[in-house]
């Protein structure tokens, strides 16, 4: 056990921590916008699935990582719409729906992938070392000698807490989440406010899902995400709907996976089937811990969250 | 202008119940609904529909092993899918269905293998439906006390101990438990004769699915004729007026989500003691998630839950035998019961509103208003 703790180690589980944490993070940014919105989606595991195999499917058709990344986006917001016209417009209940579009997505992926599964991708999203910033010492090799899509959820997550804190839209967007009948009573169309977030936040889950098929684990295989849509969305109660927040557990969490194979390879003496419980197990705990502290300090959920807004049921 | 003269004699009001007629006629009309949606996916990507679900029909219904094969799979979705129900009852959303059956499959071979191997039959199935019980019931406690008493999200906490149970389950038949004479796909060693569930003359139909009945009377018993099940129903719909009332939301939670693992434990149980007679890999092919849709097609009713995991059982078997049949991937029963869902999702507003004719008085004053 010793002798792995070595700094060399630490910066490399580090570095694959942030690299394999960015699917997660673009899933767990997708459920923040989608849960500030007022509206809870349990589908992002369906979604995360549809985008992996999206992404997969638009690289084999063009060539290009990128159009398979752009293929997702579309894919997960597809997917997403679903969720939106039956939780929005025809307010059903969103636990159940959200299930439904997990099932949905699982079913669907695996039936759509069936002649891609195992095929190698063209081409993928590699390392593209940052001029300058890569040769930083320590920080360098961690955040700045990686893929274009990591790059991407860095500007994203700044982007979305500049967004939510900072703008007026932003504010009208924490409004339709905490107070529909308010935002309703300023004038803010909540309605078509909560279609655009659910399918941008389904856009954001996809192109998690093509971050592992096209970046950290190229290819379709029925499946692959392993219940990361789920964790995204442990994920968000851990970030209390704040994005910098999302970016620290989603890290937190490709560091348990990539700690978990470097034990592994390192010859660690425990089942591989103990070591592959730990991200699941993790969540549970940091799900408990996070609970009791937005308990604690008042870090609360959106206040209408999961619950349909209707004209009628005002006042 | 047809509309708004259509909007003049007529407005949408909400309805308070939804009465049972609608309902049925919604569940139907979202499964033809679903059954078509599917149908166009499956002509989009090149299949005809027609002969596909010709296929699956004959598949599922068309010969006596067919409808054997769909009995076989009604078991685990039935008792499952009320486990699912008794704690969507109360609002409780035990999405680890799928671990607690499997934690069912583990204790009951455990019993089998380990605990009781030489007991005779009638006292060592017993044991092993107490056994199933008891850690399908453990397994949902879990979920259940960290909801209680430290507020966490048990849709979260329950999906995650899915993945941690079938981890366990795999470990404990590439390691410990492994049958060492076995060759080729690890698994325990097959269970002595007296833990095999009688089955029904030569199918593969067997005793559990006469547990998943009586579950069914027995949990419709407790629902609808006493005390607790009243409680659990007026907590789930309004926690506010349970609270006020007095009733015990703690204990109620704890209780609710171990009847619930205790059902898919059982699941669990019957499935290695009914069929693989064995602990195996992949066990079930996402039964626990299935039993969702049971439960929410079945509207939270009991003996719903027997008619709609009957309707799925048929829905997997005719999926395993296309995959069989013409090489497409058994993945077509999970999408189309996905789709039967939103279906359902969709046309529920339907039962929630409906159209009412306006006096003519009031339809005058909502002209002039206009």
């Amino acid at each position: 056990m010793g002798d792995i703790l070595t700094p060399a180690f630490i910066v490399s589980v580090l570095a694959a921590a942030v690299a394999s944490g960015t699917a997660l993070l673009f899933a767990c940014l997708g459920e923040l916008i989608t849960e500030r919105a007022g509206v809870l989606n349990l589908g992002i595991e369906g979604i995360m699935l549809m985008g992996a195999l999206s992404g997969v499917a638009g690289c084999l058709w063009s060539g290009n990582a990128w159009v398979g990344a752009g293929t997702a986006l579309i894919a997960g917001a597809l997917v997403a719409s679903i969720h939106a016209v039956l939780t929005v417009g025809l307010r059903a209940n969103q636990v159940v729906s959200g299930l439904a579009l997990t099932i949905f997505g699982t079913g669907l992926s695996a039936f759509l992938g069936r002649n891609i599964v195992g095929t190698p991708p063209p081409d993928s999203f590699r390392r593209v070392d940052v001029p300058g910033l890569a040769d930083i010492p320590v920080l360098g090799r961690i955040l700045f000698q990686q893929s274009a899509l990591v790059y991407i959820s860095f500007a994203l997550t700044a982007f979305l807490w500049w967004y939510i804190y900072r703008t007026r839209a932003g504010l009208r967007l924490r409004a339709i989440g905490e107070r529909p009948e308010a935002a309703d009573a300023m004038g803010v169309d909540v309605a078509k406010l909560r279609y655009i977030y659910v399918i941008f936040g389904g856009a954001l889950a996809g192109l998690g899902g093509a971050a592992i098929s096209l970046g950290t684990n190229p290819g379709w295989t029925e499946g692959m995400t392993a219940g990361r849509g789920w964790i995204a969305v442990a994920l968000v109660i851990f970030a209390a709907w704040n994005p910098a927040r999302a970016a620290i557990g989603a890290y937190l969490f490709g560091g348990v996976e990539a700690g978990q194979f470097r034990l592994q390879t390192a010859g660690v003496d425990l089942s591989p089937f103990f070591l592959n419980m730990l991200p699941y197990l993790f969540t549970i705990l940091v799900l408990v811990l996070s609970t009791r502290e937005a308990t604690r300090r008042a870090l609360s959920a959106p206040a209408a969250l999961g619950r349909s807004y209707t004209r009628e049921d005002r006042g | 202008m047809a509309e708004l003269g259509l909007l003049r004699t007529y407005r949408i009001e909400r309805v308070p119940v939804p009465p049972r007629g609608s309902l049925a006629l919604v569940t139907l009309g979202s499964l033809l609904a679903a059954l078509v949606f599917g149908g166009l996916l499956l002509a989009l990507s090149g299949e005809n529909p027609v002969s596909v679900y010709q296929a699956m029909l004959g598949g599922a219904l068309g010969s006596w092993n067919g409808v054997a094969e769909t009995l076989v799979k009604t078991t685990p979705l039935l008792l499952a899918g009320l486990g699912v129900a008794v704690a969507f009852r109360m609002q409780l959303w035990n999405i680890g269905a799928e671990g607690q059956l499997y934690f069912g499959a583990i204790f009951a071979t455990w019993m089998a293998l380990f605990l009781a191997p030489g007991a005779p039959g009638w006292l060592l199935v017993p044991l092993m439906i107490v056994a199933g019980m008891i850690g399908g019931g453990l397994w949902g406690l879990i979920p259940g006390a960290l909801r209680a008493y430290f507020g966490a999200s048990e849709i979260i906490t329950s999906l995650m101990l899915n993945y941690v149970a079938i981890l366990f389950s795999d470990y404990l038949i590439h390691g410990p438990w492994r049958d060492p004479q076995a060759f080729g796909f690890p698994g325990s060693p097959t269970f002595p004769d007296a833990a095999w569930l009688p089955n029904w003359g030569t199918t593969r139909v067997h005793l559990g699915l006469l547990f998943g009945l009586v579950a069914a009377v027995l949990l419709w018993f407790l629902l609808r004729r006493t005390r607790w099940g009243y409680e659990i129903s007026v907590m789930g719909e309004n926690p506010r007026a349970a609270l006020y009332a007095g009733m015990p939301m703690t204990r109620t939670i704890l209780l609710v989500m171990a009847l619930s693992g205790a059902l898919a434990g059982l699941a669990g149980m019957s499935e290695v003691a009914g069929i693989g007679h064995q602990l195996q890999r992949n066990l079930s092919p996402g039964y626990g998630y299935a039993a969702i849709i049971v439960a929410w097609l079945a509207r939270l009713h009991p003996f719903g839950a027997v008619l709609v995991a009957f309707l799925l059982a048929a829905l997997t078997v005719g999926g395993d035998q296309l995959q069989m049949t013409i090489g497409l991937p058994a993945a077509i029963a999970p999408m189309l019961q996905g789709t039967i869902l939103f279906f359902l999702l969709g046309g529920d507003i339907l039962t929630r509103y409906r159209l009412v004719k306006r006096s003519p008085a009031v339809g005058a004053i909502a002209s002039e208003g206009q």
